[in-house]
Order: C-alpha cells, then structure tokens, then sequence
C-alpha cells in the first residue's frame, strides 16, 4: 500500500472555499495514480477542496479554529487554511 | 547627495509596501553589469568559503585568510563597502540604486551580508520557500534585500521564486517550505541588469536551473541606521496620501495610498485581505509618520472606541 498526499491551502476555512497555495506528493513514485495537475502549472489542480473530494481523495486533516482576533489584530503568520487529502494505491511488487 | 535626485515615488513607496518588492528592468548599463559580473565570479569561491567554514563552527584563522579586504563586515557602513575600482561598488553607487537605497533605508544603512548566489547550467534541484528574517523586528523598521542579476535569465533559467504580498506574514524561515506553489507567485526572468528589491519578509527560494546557462545573482541585506521615515522623493506624497475617511464602505478616494494598499495578490482572498490592510496601514503610518492614516477605517474604529471607553472611566 502507498499514500499519495495532497495538501490544500483554501482562502476561508469552508471546504467549498478557492485554493490558493498546493502541494503534491507521490508514495507510490509514480507507479499509481498520475498526479492531477491544471492545465496551467500556475493554476491549482482542483479549485476547491471540495473539487478534490468530488475526484476521490479522502480528507485526512482539516484546520483547527483559528484564535480569537485581538484589538491589534490578527497575527498573520503562515497560511490559515490547511487541508490535508490522500489517496491509497495498492502497489504490485 | 547625488541619490537624491533618483528617490521613489511616493507610488513606488506605497507599491513596496503592498506587494513587498519593487523591480527595476535592466537598471545597470550592460559594460557596467560585465564587470559585476567578473568580480562575482572571482569573490564567489572566498564567499562560499567563507560561510561553509563559518556554518561548520571552524571561524578562525582560515576564515580571515581568505580575501577579508575584498568582503566587507557586517556593521560597516554600505558607502565604505567595495571601494574603487569595485565594479560592484560601482553597482550599489550607481545613481539609481542609490536613489532606491536612500529612499527605503536612507542613505547609510549598514551592511549585513552578501552573498552570490551561483546556479550552474542544468542544476536539478531548487530550494524549499524560505523567508530570510529569521527574527521579526518588535516595530515596523525593516530591512531590505537587494537581489541583482547582472545577466539576462530566461523564462525557466533558474530565477528567484517569489511571493508578492508574503512580506508582512511573520513565518518561521522554514515554516513555508510546505508550499510547493502559491497562486501568485513569480518566477524571476527579465534583462541583464535587473535589480529586484526585497522587504526582509518576503517569502522566496532559489530554483533549479534546467537552462543551459549558468544563472548569477548578487544578494546584499542591509539595515536601516536612522527612522524611515519620509526618505523618498516626497513631491507626490501630498496628492496620493489619504486622510482616515478613505473607506471603501463609506467613502472611498481615488488615486490614493489606500487605494494602493487595497491591491491583494492573487493568494490574498476573501476578508483575510483585510487583515493584510492593517498590516500595510501600520507600515505605512510608520514610513510617514502620520499616526491617523488608515485603509478602510480599521485601526481608526478602535481608535474611535478607545476614546469612549475613556470617557466612561471619567
């Protein structure tokens, strides 16, 4: 068995929300499944969360909610909105 | 000062704070960027010397044998770095240059580091996102990182990655590696001569070389050593900078800082855009120095609620 991962960054913490940021990564070393990828490599390969589940990925992860914002305002760090999919392949030897 | 006459804007000012970058085209005349390039090459190997020894925790005897005259310290002041007939020196001189040096951390800041960053023709491998700050500051003071490219690199050659807008986010420097892509983003590419300036925060990585040219950049960090305050060419400030009233849900200005300040990158969504407005807006106060200036009215309401909750403690 190999685990493809797919990590999402969406703009709000919804799943139906747009992606802005993504990222790949393939245990199976492309022996599974190819990787989705857009047209364009500037462009996500889903536009949504909810995209990649409607195309079969599972949701491993989902963000916590964030702190309360203070009367200084938000403490912008990295970004907010991690979800976290993955796909299990069974690989033949 | 000859740097005066080629200060920014007060719209290139406002750009720098929205996207944390500015970008001059082939700035640097081509004989000019030939020598640059020369030098870069024969100081390269001392530099990276210099910072493996230093990294490994061997600084000593070897590390101050190597060209110590030719690399300035940190601490030193940027006008005393690379003196004549440094073609590099003659680089950060350059009117120009030292027009959007004075401009953004006036004109004497300190050296940091440098370094040349050096990607062979067909290098495989590129870094992970990475910011350089390492430690915030505790105020709106900010460094610069100048990145020069003295030769032209093409679409896909190994130029800089980059995040517009990330500068203002306070990130461990490793923290963003996870982001193989950010909607957004650029890939340098551009002319010989091309100066990129960066705010310290700017989120960025070097990238693999599939090209068949080698890829040269020169990096220099410096410091502010005075505030940052109105140090650019200011002819315009009047005209574009706006009072707190410029609020897109009541009254919004035109051509105005604020209205720069609104502008997000593409990653930039939805009402999280809006904290990105407080940051800009607090910067933007401190690099005028105008304590009311806002965008979009945030900072001024609590302000505005501050003052009644002191007339109820009376």
């Amino acid at each position: 068995m190999r685990q493809q991962l797919l990590y999402l960054w969406l703009a709000e913490s919804a799943l139906d929300a747009e992606a802005v940021a993504w990222a790949l990564y393939d245990g199976a070393q492309g022996k599974g499944l190819a990787l989705p990828k857009a047209k364009d490599p500037a462009t996500p390969p889903y536009a949504s969360g909810l995209a990649a589940l409607e195309d079969g990925w599972c949701l491993l992860q989902a963000p916590q909610p964030g702190a309360p914002v203070g009367p200084e305002g938000a403490s912008l760090g990295e970004l907010q909105f991690q979800f976290i999919f993955e796909r299990r392949l069974e690989i033949t030897p | 000062m000859e740097g005066q006459r080629h200060r920014l804007s007060t719209a290139a000012m406002a750009d720098f704070v929205a996207d944390g970058f500015l970008r001059f085209d082939a700035l640097i005349p081509e004989p000019l960027n030939q020598a640059a390039l020369e030098e870069m090459k024969a100081l390269a190997p001392g530099k990276l010397r210099r910072t493996l020894h230093g990294l490994g925790g061997r600084a000593g005897r070897l590390e101050r044998d190597i060209e110590p005259q030719e690399s300035p310290e940190s601490l030193t002041p940027l006008a005393a770095c690379y003196p004549a007939p440094s073609a590099l020196g003659a680089v950060l001189r350059f009117p120009a240059v030292a027009g959007i040096i004075e401009s953004l951390v006036g004109a004497n800041p300190a050296f940091d580091h440098d370094f040349i960053h050096h990607i062979p023709a067909g290098a495989p491998r590129g870094q992970h996102l990475h910011v350089d700050a390492v430690l915030e500051p505790a105020g709106q003071a900010f460094d610069i990182q100048l990145f020069y490219f003295p030769t032209a690199v093409a679409s896909g050659g190994g130029g800089t990655r980059f995040v517009p807008g990330s500068h203002l986010r306070r990130a461990r420097a490793e923290g963003i590696a996870r982001y193989q892509h950010v909607l957004g983003e650029q890939h340098y590419s551009g002319p010989a001569g091309t100066l990129l300036v960066f705010h310290q925060g700017l989120w960025h990585a070097g990238q693999p070389n599939p090209s068949a040219e080698d890829r040269w950049m020169y990096k220099l960090r410096l410091n502010p050593r005075e505030p940052q305050q109105r140090l650019w060419n200011t002819a315009d400030l009047a005209a574009l900078h706006n009072d707190p009233r410029d609020h897109s849900f009541a009254h919004p200005g035109g051509d105005t800082v604020a209205q720069r300040l609104r502008r997000m990158a593409p990653w930039q969504r939805g009402h999280e855009g809006r904290y990105e407005q407080m940051q800009r807006a607090a910067l933007w106060r401190y690099l005028t120095g105008d304590s009311t200036f806002d965008v979009d009215f945030y900072l001024t309401r609590q302000r505005v609620r501050e003052g009644a909750l002191g007339e109820a403690q009376r």
